[in-house]
């Protein structure tokens, strides 16, 4: 801890830093408004899939950039998940070195476009601003300039490829290729080993391709990212299960020496009320994957999609609205949350709850599913609600939502939309008796080196913390990676 | 990306196909099955492995045209690529020594049958196949079944091959004649609902093997869900074989028809295009 502070404070200390730092005097920067992202109409983008968020411009960047006073002592860097040095960041962009900012977030972050677009910012780095535990006013929009500088060196065309370590030939598996299996792959072969990525699907990206939409992250994002860690030597081989196509000893026969589990939490969960698995009820996973992954809205791709009219989303999280606004833009008139607790609670990221509102989505707060009905068919018709009240605050620190008596009513529905979690991926826990997993089948690991109970076998992301945020499955990723690291130099060094 | 190795077509709209992978062909047992997609713009469907080699690294699997993506597979010729193929999938069949074994099969179960006779046959059971199908020309694979079978009772609905009937008339038959310790069934859910009202009244331990809609067949999506003794289960993950007497088979027929419209509407479309083109 001690090394870090006194690495800031050189750092910080460096001569441009401080000439940048006193060319406007702080309380001209405080008097600063904060920059309003420039976005799509909302009546517009609710009936297409452009991309919500259009990205400050270089002008704005640099005026939210100024509002940053530098503080010597960076306490939103303690929100930030990976620790990014988020002054140098934003200070780079004051001076107008863009590629330089985002070379800063790429210390830390190797996935800086994603995380500035769907990082839950005002809980993480944005909480701990400064502005917003002194001055209770907005944070600086560390989000949007980090999505700034990330986007601004893709377009450059100037991206540059990290550099890796001489090759080693150490072969290293990853399993799962969700942010976590890429960070951890991007870091293994900046250290010089010959890394695999194995993924059960036929696209790379995890939840960033299958779940979160294109207005929320475009695949291009994506895609941009796992081209440069194929340009580091990352090889990438889809359609391969892990614990089914071939087993971990079948690879360790291959010469794989350790392996990088990120399998993720895809188990959807189901609440298990009557008339759940009548036509037209899905999981989000369904809902999400069928339109994201498979394309199914557009009538040139095979995957079919029910596109509801009346559509009720069942949950609060990022899942919930992802799916709520989906289902608006298959043309739904009628899409709304239903959620058993307040708005005050959701889970989701703020601006994503902001967004679906001015996009026409309903918010049915307090209530909660009993029953499902259905037509002759078999598809789901009607579903019976009830409203919920706030009781005393539960285990995870939120107030209980406890049932109004009495309170039961009936709404028409043609479609519903079920986004109440999701559990850790079993395939590989079962195909591995001696891993240790908790109750719920989360794989116990070492919080340092993320090393599981099976000493060539790590793991990181949502498959060790169940449903959990990009950035948090990424820092997993790297610090896995430093840790496989370690295990294969102590194990070379003692043969 | 999967070679097309051999197809052979069994009627007009069934026929083998033959691919190349490896992989597959070494991990896969009795009962798994693959995910494929086609091409770019494909779905992805559950097909059952119904043999593989795995020494040329070969599966095989046996396609029934019933839509877009069955039709646009069986047009596809020997050397050309299946995008996406992705398994084995699901559990494998419990094959253990049990005594009689009846195997009952219709329409294009018959396919992912031939496995599981073949693996009972092999652990020492006495195996009796039951074939149905609606004509003659619809009676696939009996040749191979009899290869493992004691006995194949042949089905038909005209009475064109075999006897005429239901398969729960063949089982039946069989049941009444001598002691059966245990039922496989495979086919439409319409025939497997029968055939395990039939084995319930003679308390017969019965598997069926379930083919609803899947997306990802790793129990991401829970497209696949199906009732079985009154909870939720994911049949790529949990399955395909569930205890036939506890599925609720409504269910699963209405699950089934989930898409009916926009399928038909598909097929209808691809037909029409491929007339044209052709
Ligand atoms: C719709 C949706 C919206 C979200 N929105 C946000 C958001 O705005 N902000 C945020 O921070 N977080 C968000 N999250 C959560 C975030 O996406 C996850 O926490 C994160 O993706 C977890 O990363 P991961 O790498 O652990 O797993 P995943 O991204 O789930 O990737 C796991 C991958 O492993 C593959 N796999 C599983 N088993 C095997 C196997 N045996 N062999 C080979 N491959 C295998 C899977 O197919 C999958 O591709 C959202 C999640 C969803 C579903
Ligand atoms: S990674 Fe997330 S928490 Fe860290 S600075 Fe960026 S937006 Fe904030
Ligand atoms: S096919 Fe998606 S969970 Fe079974």
């Amino acid at each position: 801890m001690e090394n870090i502070l006194e690495y800031l404070k050189a750092e910080r200390s460096q001569e441009w830093r401080t000439e940048i730092r006193k060319s406007i005097k702080a309380k001209e920067r405080m008097g600063k408004t904060r920059t309003n992202m420039p976005e799509e109409d909302p009546m517009v983008r609710n009936r297409s899939n452009v991309e919500v968020n259009s990205g400050l411009t270089a002008e704005q960047a640099v005026l939210e950039a100024q509002r940053c006073i530098d503080c010597p002592n960076p306490t939103c860097m303690t929100g930030c998940p990976v620790g990014i040095n988020i002054p140098k960041f934003i200070k780079k962009i004051e001076t107008e070195d863009f590629l330089g900012a985002a070379a800063v977030l790429k210390d830390t972050n190797g996935l800086p476009a994603v995380c500035g677009r769907v990082c839950p910012q005002e809980k993480q780095c944005e909480a701990q601003c400064f502005y917003t535990i002194k001055m209770g006013k907005p944070a600086v929009a560390i989000g949007f300039l980090e999505r700034f500088a990330a986007d601004y060196e893709r377009d450059s065309g100037k991206m540059a490829v990290p550099e890796t370590a001489e090759f080693n030939n150490i072969k290293l598996a990853v399993i799962g290729s969700g942010p976590a299996g890429l960070a951890a792959a991007g870091d293994l072969a900046k250290f010089g080993y010959d890394v695999t990525v194995f993924e059960a699907l036929h696209e790379i990206g995890g939840v960033l391709k299958y779940g979160i939409p294109e207005f929320r992250l475009p695949n291009e994002v994506v895609d941009v990212e796992i081209e440069s860690l194929r340009k580091m030597g990352v090889k990438f081989i889809t359609n391969f299960i892990v614990g089914k196509t071939a087993s971990f000893d079948d690879l360790k026969k291959q010469g794989f020496q350790a392996f990088f589990v990120g399998s993720g939490a895809g188990l959807p969960r189901f609440m298990n009320i009557p008339g759940e698995n009548y036509n037209g009820i899905f999981s989000s996973n369904e809902y999400l994957t069928r339109v994201n992954l498979m394309n199914a809205a557009n009538p040139e791709y095979d995957t079919p999609v029910i596109s509801g009219d009346l559509v009720a989303v069942i949950g609060g999280g990022n899942t919930a609205m992802d799916s709520v606004r989906t289902a608006k833009r298959l043309g739904a008139s009628r899409s709304m949350i239903i959620y058993r607790r307040s708005e005050e609670e959701m889970p989701a990221r703020v601006e994503e709850v902001i967004h679906a509102k001015e996009e026409g989505i309903e918010f049915m707060n307090l209530h909660n599913p009993l029953e499902y009905y259905a037509d002759e068919n078999g598809r789901v018709n009607k579903m019976k609600i009830q409203k919920m009240e706030l009781g005393e605050p539960d285990a995870s620190g939120r107030r209980r939502p406890i049932a109004i008596e009495g309170s039961e009513f009936i709404i028409d529905v043609d479609t519903v939309v079920v986004s109440v979690g999701v559990s850790p991926n079993p395939l590989i826990p079962a195909s591995l008796p001696d891993l240790k997993v908790t109750d719920w089948g989360t794989i116990v690991v070492d919080k340092e080196t993320m090393q599981s109970s099976i000493p060539d076998l790590f793991a990181g992301g949502d498959i060790v913390r169940g449903g959990a945020t990009v950035i948090l499955a990424m820092g997993d990723g790297r610090k896995a990676a430093a840790g496989m690291h370690k295990y294969i130099m102590e194990k070379i060094k003692a043969n | 990306m999967s070679k097309i190795i051999e197809k052979e077509f069994f009627s007009e709209n069934v026929a083998k196909i033959v691919l190349d992978a490896p992989e597959i062909a070494l991990s896969r047992k009795p009962g798994h099955f693959v995910i494929i997609k086609i091409d770019k713009k494909g779905e992805r469907i559950p097909l059952t492995i119904a043999s593989s080699n795995p020494d040329k690294g070969t599966v095989t699997l046996v396609v029934q045209k019933v839509g877009v993506t069955s039709a646009k597979l069986l047009a596809l010729e020997v050397g050309d690529e299946i995008e996406d193929v992705v398994g084995p999938l699901g559990m494998a069949t419990h094959i253990e020594k049990v005594g009689t074994v009846l195997c009952a099969g219709g329409g294009v179960g018959v396919a992912p049958l031939l496995p599981i006779v073949e693996g009972f046959k092999k652990a020492g059971n006495r195996v009796i196949t039951v074939l149905a199908a609606r004509n003659k020309d619809l009676v696939i694979l009996e040749e191979q079944m009899r290869e493992f079978s004691d006995e194949v009772i042949v089905m038909t609905d005209d009475g064109s091959s075999g006897k005429k009937g239901l398969v729960t008339a063949g089982m039946e038959e069989v049941i009444q004649r001598e002691k059966v310790d245990l039922s496989v069934v495979i086919g439409p859910a319409i025939m497997m609902k029968f055939a395990a009202l039939t084995t319930k009244k003679y308390n017969i331990k019965t598997y069926a093997s379930l083919n609803t809609i899947m997306v990802d067949g790793t129990g991401m999506c829970g497209a696949c869900r199906v009732t079985v003794g009154g909870k939720t289960k994911f049949v790529c993950v949990d399955g395909p074989e569930f205890d036939a007497h506890q599925v609720d088979f409504e269910q699963m027929m209405s699950r089934l028809g989930a898409y009916k419209d926009q399928e038909v509407a598909a097929y209808q479309k691809y037909l029409e295009t491929e007339e044209i083109a052709g």
